[in-house]
């Protein structure tokens, strides 16, 4: 069988009787769909879902949007009594490696 | 910037600046990551410091199948959890069941409410540090599993592989995981938008 459209395929499979996506189900797909965890039929069906359904083409926006501003957090910034205890740390690593060298 | 790889070189050779410039890299995101086991300030010091030991102990064997920053993430994620097992911290199993809220679908499935965009993210760096802030504390108040996978792929941008090496944990337990932990961020952004447009 050729390669499916999205947007086709989910079509056959309704025509066969299977339900289509609903929005609730949809959302608990996210995650897999950005992870590219979906089989083909699947992630074809989810897609088909988004492309029409605005609500939930917003919620897989806003999910993005968030993982993106995720992204912004910044670590604390490393405090100069822990690198002076880190440096020593490693002074006490070397001289006890090459002591035994 | 010099490479992890030239910087190990150095590292066994032992050159104090190449450990400092590794210390700089990597010790604040380890420390942010060992929070995500135990919120505690003081043990996830002692988190990270043993996290070193372990690397300098453990250069001779570390062979570079993995990356340097995979590698030390690991010793750290397995420093963390025998400090919580020796503090012995009851690790809470996620629950079952949809990780979005039922109650914003209708019984036939569909959406209850309509999704309505969110607002531009601020342009003034006041409100933009205190939206950062708020998505830092939303991921803080994730229980653990969550908090620690989302630290690694969103916050440290960590590939799913790389999570489930220094997690020891499947690919599906990852998902799941990242899709709760998201799913709740998520949420928490949507209720801080409607307090902004409507106030």
């Amino acid at each position: 069988m050729s390669k499916a459209r999205p947007g086709w395929f989910p079509r056959m499979r309704a025509a066969r009787g299977e339900p289509p996506l609903l929005c609730r189900d949809a959302v608990e797909l996210v995650t897999d769909y950005l992870e590219g965890a979906l089989g083909d039929a699947d992630r074809a069906r989810f897609e088909y879902h988004v492309a029409r359904c605005p609500n939930c083409g917003e919620y897989l926006a806003q999910i993005k949007a968030s993982v993106a501003l995720s992204g912004q957090i910044d670590p604390q910034e490393l405090s100069p009594q822990a690198r002076t205890e880190l440096t020593g740390l490693f002074r006490d690593w070397l001289a006890d490696r090459d002591g035994r060298a | 910037m010099e490479t992890d790889e030239d910087l190990l070189a150095r590292l066994r050779a032992g050159d104090e600046s190449a450990f400092e410039a590794l210390v700089e890299r990597y010790h604040p995101r380890l420390i942010r990551f060992a929070l995500s086991f135990a919120p505690r300030w003081e043990l996830a010091e002692d988190v990270v410091q043993e996290t070193w030991i372990g690397l300098l102990r453990g250069l001779d064997r570390f062979e570079g199948r993995s990356s340097l920053g995979t590698w030390l993430f690991q010793i750290c994620a397995n420093r963390a959890r025998s400090m919580a097992a020796r503090e012995a911290r009851i690790i809470p199993v996620d629950p079952e069941g949809p990780a979005v809220d039922p109650a914003l679908f209708q019984a036939d499935g569909a959406w209850a409410e309509p999704v309505a965009a969110w607002a531009d993210p601020p342009t003034d760096a006041a409100e933009q540090a205190e939206l950062i802030e708020r998505i830092r504390r939303a991921i803080d108040d994730l229980p653990p599993g969550q908090r620690q996978v989302v630290t690694l792929r969103d916050l440290e941008g960590m590939t799913a592989a790389q999570v489930c090496e220094i997690m020891s944990i499947t690919e599906v337990n990852q998902r799941v995981l990242l899709h709760r932990g998201r799913t709740r961020v998520r949420a928490v952004l949507d209720r801080l938008d409607k307090e902004v447009t409507h106030r």
